[in-house]
């Protein structure tokens, strides 16, 4: 199997604080990685190292074939596909425009924007300004984002938080169809029952620590 | 995607948010009227001076607010939006130039706006072969106030007086371009050369572009 993402010794400080430290992983291609922690544990942190979007002081590590560090992540990047719990959408642009303008970013033929929303439940809202739209709403477009970039590493923070059943099961969809195309899914989130259910190995941190691996 | 292609489209989506936004026209250009307006009171109505004075009058003013413009476009990128263009591969010298190009279009139209208030408030004596000047002008100044509003957005960002400290950078590095700006009016008034006043506005405008895409991408990872 393919490895797709591997920290040693990680650590990482922002502000001057240390949010992680000692961080080890691995993610092979077909994974599902679980992350849980109490809140300030450095969840997040870690999910944006990997997505190479934060810098690491201590360790090394490799994502997608780059080693952290180099000029060789910006390549990288392109294949990561990341839904953050804040949403990364342009408030004042609609539903359809937002993924129009990803859509355009990255060479896809921009007739696959419509069926995305479709596919996600937003084909009638497609007009409606971001602004205006629901947290659900806007969760769901960033499925249909990652639908249509499809990411070969797919990081998950807290995606699913505040999502109705039939979001969910987007989601889901989205880590299975991550997976069986060859990419790994590192998932964050409170809920250890749906960890458990979704993934094969789960990591808590504490203070930024790790602490377990199940 | 090519550079061009990722910079025509950042540039099209920013004037599509600013089409509904309206922060140049509705907010920005407003206060620079009246800013305007006020001079000639200020200097008692003396209606010779508020002739003369006019055209300086425009490129404080205009330098001053235009520079709103670009800063005001970069305050908008919340670390999630750069982060999603980060990550769809987008070049920080493709988002430079987008901005650049988008900022330059709106602070042409201000700058542009604004000179024919000051044309109407203070009755410049110019002629009229100089309205090519002033449109070259004014173009230029627009250019050069984007690329250093969009510079300046990107070294604060994150800052918490990220505002004051940009206009703080940006003012000393805009004075070539009030010279020059200045200069190519008077110039074209006086009926002397305006070259070598669009030479120093060309060049202003050429290093401050160099230097933007230079600074793009490391200015962007150390501001993660």
């Amino acid at each position: 199997m393919a490895l797709l993402c591997s920290l040693r010794k990680v650590g990482v400080s922002l502000g001057g604080r240390r949010v992680l430290r000692d961080i080890d992983l691995a993610l092979d291609a077909g994974q599902v990685l679980g992350v849980t922690g109490p809140n300030g544990s450095g969840k997040t942190t870690l999910i944006r190292a990997i997505a190479t979007l934060v810098a690491v002081d201590r360790g090394g590590g490799m994502v997608l074939g780059a080693a952290l560090g180099t000029d060789q992540v910006y390549e990288a990047r392109r294949h990561i596909g990341l839904m953050g719990h804040r949403p990364t959408v342009i408030l004042e642009l609609t539903l359809h425009e937002n993924l129009d303008h990803v859509a355009r970013l990255t060479g896809i033929e921009p007739g696959r924007v419509s069926h995305a929303l479709e596919v996600v439940g937003l084909g009638d809202a497609a007009a409606m300004r971001a602004d205006r739209a629901s947290h659900g709403m806007i969760r769901r477009l960033e499925v249909a984002r990652l639908l249509l970039t499809k990411p070969r590493l797919l990081l998950l923070d807290e995606a699913t938080h505040g999502l109705d059943s039939s979001a969910r099961e987007l989601v889901d969809a989205l880590i299975s169809r991550a997976t069986t195309d060859g990419g790994g899914v590192v998932f964050v989130s409170h809920d250890v029952d749906r960890l458990s259910a979704a993934c094969d190995d789960i990591l808590r941190l504490d203070l930024g620590t790790m602490e377990t691996s199940s | 995607m090519s550079f061009w292609h990722q910079t025509l489209e950042l540039a099209r989506v920013d004037l599509t948010v600013e089409r509904r936004l309206g922060e140049t026209l509705r907010i920005i250009a407003p206060f620079a009227l009246v800013a305007l307006a006020i001079f000639p009171l200020a200097m008692g109505l003396r209606l010779t001076l508020v002739s003369e004075m006019g055209t300086a009058v425009f490129w404080a003013v205009g330098v001053l607010f235009g520079m709103q413009v670009g800063l005001r476009r970069s305050s908008s990128d919340d670390r999630e939006r750069r982060d999603l263009h980060a990550l769809l591969g987008v070049d920080p010298s493709a988002r430079f130039a987008g901005r650049v190009l988008a900022g330059s279009l709106l602070t042409t139209i201000f700058l542009v706006v604004l000179f024919l208030a000051m044309t109407v408030l203070y009755g410049p004596e110019l002629p009229e072969s100089a309205v090519l000047g002033a449109t070259l002008a004014i173009i230029l100044a627009a250019v050069g106030l984007a690329e250093l509003g969009t510079i300046a957005g990107e070294i604060t960002w994150g800052l918490r007086d990220r505002t004051a400290l940009a206009s703080l950078i940006v003012a000393p590095l805009a004075i070539p371009l009030v010279i020059g700006g200045s200069q190519t009016l008077q110039a074209m008034a006086g009926d002397t050369g305006i070259l070598p006043w669009v030479l120093l506005m060309i060049t202003t405008d050429l290093a401050l572009a160099v230097a933007g895409v230079a600074l793009a991408r490391p200015l962007e990872e150390a501001t993660r």
